[in-house]
């Protein structure tokens, strides 16, 4: 990693001389671009255990969907900036480090599992959506929890600060379901107090839920609700706000990815194969309103404009 | 730095609809300030004790403090808590840690007395030092009186004691506050957590911290004010920690 780095400083130095030489050439190149011309590097942030979007192997390397589609971005910047080489460099994230490291220059994409929504926009910009996901529940077959009403009284868990606990506690106090909920920290804390009985369900993303079961000790003890606390939401790759130009070769690099039979194929990859390290299939067929977000590629935050025709 | 500042934020009407994102900010708060109470207490009660032990005569009362103070202070705080609440059930008989798993509010008691009993370790050692600093003329001159070991404590040497270690115990105070934190691990709301629920819903990062590393410095310079003046009101002229 250090060499990396060494290398990446070098080239960048040897970059910036060329730039110099050839400043007049590159004048228009703002922001982003500009960044990446300059120092030959390019960063992207990524989630240690956003499993199947981004994750690390055994090696300890970020893969995932959401890493394979930042990849394709990367080619189309190398493309655009006429680059012989373009050195990638991986950043770790979280939920908490994403916004500022994004801010400071630190990452130039982040690629996970971020919902794209309005209140964010404010803040940052999102290519074109890799994923749509809604909130369920998953629990215990042996509880027999069919729908919402069903956990009536009940202890759920969900994830503080995320955008499932909110739901789950608007459809509380809308329904009038006096569920007892229990925040937990991290998303594999909440799946841990479904299966240390701690709460009888755990509500999240469902494809976060499908990854926590398929990964589980008995991954056929445990059921995902159809029932849904929410409207599909759009996953989206998370970039600088107010930098158009960037913004367009990823769009466009992302929207030629989801258009040809290669997108398709990267699904395919990572939700219905087995994946890496454990050989885990989770086995969720592309639904009929991503595969229409494939189709006409879209940065919509708004859940009802993905619905199936 | 590409960022957007927006510190009208507080203002808007947070997501969970129980009013505006300060709020959100000011329950977190009350929730820290009651753990951190919680647990100050268990802490310093447990500790003296322990602290006491340590300096008895008998080998097995030491011996006992010894083991306690170790086993707690070695271990870090996030892997006790973790501990506490997700493994202590699952070793107890499976009808106790239903029991213990469905009671309501369960991180709040867990993180009170996990916190508490980790800080014991560490009001124990203070107080060990603190005995341990008196001339061991006082003691003598106790058993001289024909005080009991149990009456020489309460009258000569805690009393002493105490007041060497207020300011040390003062910062395990501040400590205790910084380490309820460290509950969010185990799924209770307070001031740390409300504030990463407030990034994550407003994306504004660094306007969220700022405001809980404020609200952190303000009850610590509180707590501060407070014990200098405990300390200036049991002060004693002619002891050793008198002026």
């Amino acid at each position: 990693m250090k060499r990396l780095r060494i290398m990446g400083l070098v080239m960048g130095l040897a970059l910036a001389a060329a730039f110099c030489a050839a400043q007049a050439n590159a004048e228009e190149l703002t922001g982003t671009l500009k960044k990446i011309k300059e120092t030959g590097v390019i960063n992207i942030g990524y989630r240690d255990s956003s499993i199947p979007f981004s994750y690390l192997d055994d090696n300890q390397k970020p893969i995932g969907f959401a890493i394979d589609i930042c990849l394709k971005i990367v080619d189309a910047v190398k493309k655009e900036l006429k680059l012989d080489k373009l050195t990638v460099e991986f950043n770790p994230v979280t939920s908490s480090t994403r916004i500022p490291l994004l801010a400071n220059g630190t990452i130039d994409l982040e690629c996970g599992s971020t919902t794209n929504n309005p209140d964010r926009l404010k803040q940052v910009a999102f290519t074109n959506t890799h994923f749509l996901t809604a909130t369920r529940f998953v629990s215990k077959k042996s509880s027999k929890l069919n729908s919402i009403e069903d956990l009536k009284g009940k202890s759920v868990a969900s994830t503080s600060g995320t955008t499932n606990i909110k739901q789950l506690t608007e459809a509380n106090a809308a329904r009038n379901l006096g569920i007892n909920i229990i925040p937990a920290k991290e998303h594999a804390e909440s799946f841990l107090m479904v299966e240390t009985d701690r709460a009888v369900a755990a509500v999240l993303d469902d494809i976060l839920l499908a990854s926590f079961a398929a990964g589980s000790k008995d991954p056929g003890a445990y059921v995902i609700s159809t029932d849904a606390f929410s409207k599909p939401e759009p996953y989206g790759i998370m970039l600088r706000k107010d930098d158009p130009a960037f913004k367009k070769v990823a769009d466009q690099a992302t929207a030629a990815l989801y258009q040809s039979a290669e997108g398709q194929k990267l699904y395919d990859k990572w939700f219905m194969q087995k994946i890496p390290p454990k050989g885990l299939n989770l086995n969720v067929p592309i639904g009929a309103e991503l595969k229409k977000a494939f189709a006409k590629p879209t940065d919509s935050p708004d859940p009802d404009s993905y619905k199936a025709m | 730095m590409n960022y957007h500042w927006n510190w009208r934020v507080f203002w808007e009407p947070a997501p969970n609809g129980t009013g505006n994102y300060l709020d959100m900010l000011l329950s977190g708060l009350v929730l820290t300030i009651e753990t951190a109470i919680c647990a100050w207490i268990i802490a310093l009660v447990t500790g003296a004790v322990v602290g006491v032990l340590r300096t008895l005569p008998s080998k097995t009362a030491s011996g006992f403090g010894f083991a306690y103070v170790e086993f707690f202070r070695n271990m870090p705080l996030l892997v006790q808590l973790f501990l506490w609440f997700f493994v202590l059930p699952e070793l107890v008989p499976h009808s106790w840690g239903l029991w213990l798993k469905q009671l309501p509010n369960a991180p709040f008691y867990t993180a009170a007395i996990g916190i508490g009993l980790f800080m014991s370790a560490r009001v124990a050692e203070q107080t060990r030092s603190g005995i341990g600093a008196l001339p061991r003329g006082q003691k003598l001159a106790a058993t001289a009186l024909g005080l009991t070991t149990a009456q020489t404590y309460r009258y000569v040497l805690l009393p002493m004691a105490f007041r060497i270690i207020l300011p040390p115990l003062t910062s395990e105070f501040l400590s205790t506050i910084k380490n309820t934190s460290v509950a969010i691990t185990i799924g209770l709301v307070e001031l740390t957590a409300e504030a990463r629920a407030m990034q994550e819903f407003s994306f504004q990062v660094f306007e969220a911290f700022t405001a809980a590393t404020v609200l952190y410095l303000m009850v610590n310079i509180v707590v501060v004010i407070a014990m200098r003046f405990v300390e200036r009101g049991v002060a004693i002229p002619g002891y050793i920690t008198g002026k």
